[in-house]
């Protein structure tokens, strides 16, 4: 990771862009909340503005977006096994 | 440790009490671990009389136990529970995994890879301290009013919603023994990926270290769940939450007043994700050490040593989506009921690899029948039955008649008892001389080795028939049901023969303490093993290698043609 | 060549990995609270389609509340990374401030949690009411615990902790972005559990 001063102002630009993003994005699922959708739509789209979110502060808040690949082969390996364990117990009752 | 506190400046308690040495905590683990084994041991040699002549009071010891616990030497039902539930939770939780990982592991696994402590040695003392709180926890939990946990070691809810105080003592000591792995398998893997010896790439790894290292990827991924369900589980019994209890539950004639909508198997998931990888957990260490015992005492390399490791990648992987093996009675459907039993079948071919090629690296060795290999080469046969015995228990239609039965009890005895825990002595056995600077006393060793084999075999063997015909588990009265009745010779034999096992221990403990003091003295590699502990002095100082190694070739390169010694040592740079 | 009995790689990146010590180690501890989470998470899902009915979070819950909540953790993830940025640029009592700052929306969440959990209890709505609370509860109250676990870590680094900064300022810089890496992940998992319980 870059430590120089112009890198650093850089990377401050985009977490001024990203948390900007992150309140519209905010404000945007609580309104469509409001909107009161049918179940399974609104879990769609109420899921896929979260991991919007989710993945702009993993990825340069967290600094994923450069990180090294040792990091992503352990975080993709927890991700496999954590979908495991969202749909195989629901399946299985 | 970075190289600012000497450690011949400590005063004691912190040299040998609260140390952030790897040697001294790996120590610690397994003395606490081998104790915790021989305490869960008791609980069931207590057991098994109760098995053997239900009804009987128990002799000699039998007054010794209050009127909760038994009355006029008489086993209570809910004594019995305690014994079982405990004795399972002890030798797992507390004795098997504490040993082979806390205790092997920390000890071995910096040394193996040349690295001068583990990385985290303050984090490291603290995982011992929270176990040590976790095992006391589990203890006092025989003082609480109503006893200690006694819905087994898997604790179902239902009935262990609505258990007595004990029950809420084994999930917090469970807590904070989850808590103690999370910290530790961290460490391991930050230490194996990042400390490793120059010239020492993951293919020249021991064995044992690639088994350590997996085996810390199932514990920091699959204990969260089970943390989790303990917090619901703590829930239930404290905030009178539903996450178990469905509705409409009645116990002794009243409606529990709680809010229900709750499902029992909500926890059986929780609790398996986790005790499925769990028992990988107990056979991975175990099969590190006899392959390293193996190599060095058949002056041979492993045969198929990367098959072995892609064999022990894969079952790491196919641990986590297995679990429901142990489920197939919960009326989960064909479809999820093929899909384990698919993976279940499928993770059985690595396993397999693994054995086979430890057994292969015997063929034409040059074999030297001392007390670790006779232990070492007895886990193989041992831990073949056990995993033979689980492929009908791993079929749906098969596993009707067997689930919740002896056999079920044979068949993770094989793998943990005659398996793995053999393979710890034969550790213990080859690897006393690094921790010591002594040797074993071989002839107590094998006084050892040959009454254990035959009662061990003598206890669970038995278990496979009294299974097939169809004795539930957890029977406090195990004549009370007329299919039961035939085979009742079968739990006098094993539990004579459970005796006789606890008999033989004692060779082991005098040739322990006995070896301590009066053991002879060795050097730095009295087996002419290859890895790198080897060339660290025995026992290791502070810091454990003078000059940082440097590796030069794999771990087994043993009877190399064209080299005057039959070993080439990890370290060494000139010929041998 | 290292000196022997030194470990390595505290500061600086292991040649072949890239990363530190401390690095690894945090995102080894970061995949096993997603399986902690996770596993809350995967109850809900069970226990939701498991119910005959299922209330909406939107009518029991405080909507209004829990959002300024969102807005006062996504601040604070903010202000926790230009923390680590002020130390990349050398600037102590920037990150001090920002630092700081962290620590007070952090303290903000938790009154405002306050409020609400008080609010529910006032209206006898506890844990053992219905499975909606009690996993209700259960995940925001693991969250609320991780939140002052990040208080303590944070309060740590910013007192008697910035010592550090003085004598091994890499090492220091280390463990404030471990440190901010957990607090990115405790926002994350809020970014899931506002919707999930409260908009869905």
């Amino acid at each position: 990771m870059e430590h120089s001063e112009t890198e650093i102002k850089k990377h401050v630009k985009v977490y001024i862009s990203v948390f900007a993003a992150l309140a519209v994005l905010t404000v945007v699922t609580v309104a469509v909340s409001y909107l009161r959708l049918p179940f399974h739509q609104a879990v769609i789209v109420a899921l896929s503005i979260a991991t919007l979110k989710a993945s702009l502060v993993a990825l340069f808040f967290m600094h994923l977006i450069s990180e090294k690949q040792i990091i992503f082969s352990i975080l993709l390996l927890t991700a496999i096994i954590v979908a495991g364990l969202f749909f195989l117990p629901v399946a299985s009752v | 440790m970075s190289g600012k506190n000497h450690s011949h400046d400590l005063p004691f308690w912190r040299k040998y009490i609260f140390s952030v040495d790897h040697k001294v905590i790996g120590i610690q683990y397994a003395i606490t671990g081998l104790l915790f084994l021989l305490f869960g041991f008791s609980l069931m040699m207590l057991l098994r009389w109760q098995l053997a002549y239900p009804g009987q009071p128990v002799p000699f010891i039998g007054h010794l136990f209050n009127e909760s616990m038994m009355v006029g030497g008489i086993m209570l039902p809910e004594f019995y529970n305690q014994l079982g539930a405990m004795h399972g939770t002890i030798m797992v939780f507390l004795g098997v995994v504490p040993l082979a990982v806390g205790g092997f592991g920390n000890y071995l696994v910096p040394l193996q890879i040349g690295a001068p402590d583990m990385a985290f040695p303050k984090l490291n003392m603290m995982s011992y301290w929270v176990y040590f709180l976790g095992g006391v926890t589990m203890i006092a939990s025989f003082f609480a009013p109503g006893g200690a946990a006694q819905s087994g070691w898997t604790s179902y809810p239902p009935l262990a919603d609505i258990a007595t105080t004990g029950q809420t003592m084994w999930l917090i000591g469970m807590i904070f023994l989850i808590t103690s792995s999370l910290l530790g398998s961290i460490n391991f893997i930050v230490t194996i990926v990042q400390l490793r010896a120059e010239g020492l790439s993951f293919f020249r790894f021991p064995f044992f270290v690639w088994a350590q290292f997996v085996t810390s990827f199932l514990l920091l991924l699959a204990f969260p769940p089970l943390e989790a369900a303990g917090v619901l589980q703590l829930m239930d019994r404290l905030l009178h939450t539903s996450f178990f209890l469905p509705s409409g539950l009645v116990v002794s004639g009243n409606v529990v007043p709680v809010s229900g909508g709750g499902n029992p198997l909500l926890w059986q998931h929780l609790f398996w994700f986790l005790a499925h990888p769990e028992v990988y957990v107990l056979i991975l260490p175990a099969m590190g050490i006899v392959a390293e015992v193996l190599a060095c005492n058949t002056r041979k390399p492993i045969y198929g040593y990367k098959a072995m490791v892609y064999s022990v990648i894969f079952i790491g992987f196919m641990s986590f989506i297995v679990w429901a093996h142990h489920m197939f009675l919960t009326n989960m459907g064909t479809k999820m009921s093929a899909f384990f039993q698919i993976t279940t079948m499928i993770i059985s071919i690595p396993s397999v690899v693994i054995l086979t090629a430890l057994a292969l690296s015997l063929w034409g060795g040059s074999i030297r029948f001392n007390t670790p290999m006779l232990f070492a080469v007895t886990f193989l046969p041992m831990f073949g039955i056990g995993g033979l015995t689980g492929l009908p228990l791993g079929l749906a239609a098969a596993d009707i008649h067997l689930h919740d039965t002896y056999y079920v009890i044979g068949h993770f005895h094989y793998v943990v008892a005659p398996g793995t825990l053999f393979a710890l002595f034969a550790g213990i056995y080859h690897w006393f001389p690094k921790v010591t600077g002594r040797k074993m006393w071989e002839f107590l060793g094998k006084l050892h080795f040959w009454p254990s084999l035959f009662f061990i075999n003598g206890v669970f063997m038995p278990m496979f028939i009294m299974g097939l015909a169809g004795v539930s588990r957890r029977l406090y009265d195990p004549i009370q049901y007329a299919h039961a009745q035939p085979v009742q010779p079968l739990n006098v034999f094993m539990s004579i023969c459970a005796w006789g096992l606890g008999l033989s221990q004692i060779p082991f403990v005098l040739n322990f303490f006995g070896s301590l003091f009066f053991g002879k003295k060795v050097d730095a590699n009295p087996w002419e093993a290859t890895t790198l502990e080897w060339s660290a002095p025995s026992p290791p100082p502070h810091g454990n290698f003078s000059i940082a190694p440097q590796v030069y070739r794999g771990p087994y390169e043993y009877s190399v043609p064209g080299q005057k010694h039959d070993f080439w040592p990890q370290a060494m740079k000139e010929e041998n | 060549m290292s000196s022997p009995g030194l470990i390595r790689y505290i500061s600086k990146p292991h040649p072949v990995t890239g990363v530190t010590n401390s690095k690894l180690g945090i995102w080894c501890f970061l995949a096993s609270e997603v399986m902690l989470f996770g596993a809350l998470f995967s109850a809900y899902i069970l226990l939701r389609t498991g119910a005959p009915s299922w209330p909406r979070g939107s009518d029991l819950l405080n909507v209004p509340l829990a959002t300024l909540n969102t807005i006062v953790l996504i601040t604070s993830s903010v202000t926790m990374v230009m923390a680590w940025a002020s130390l990349a640029l050398k600037d102590f009592s920037k990150y001090r401030r920002y630092m700081g700052f962290t620590i007070l929306l952090a303290f903000t969440f938790l009154v405002v949690k306050g409020f609400e959990y008080g609010h529910k209890f006032e209206h006898h709505h506890f844990p053992s009411t219905s499975n909606f609370y009690a996993i209700y509860f259960a995940l925001t109250g693991l969250h609320g615990l991780h939140v002052i676990g990040g208080i303590i870590v944070n309060s740590y680094l910013l007192f008697p902790g910035s010592a550090l900064w003085k004598t091994e300022p890499e090492q220091f810089m280390g463990r404030v972005e471990c440190a901010g890496l957990y607090w990115h992940f405790v926002d994350l998992v809020w970014i899931f559990l506002f919707p999930v319980l409260y908009l869905l």
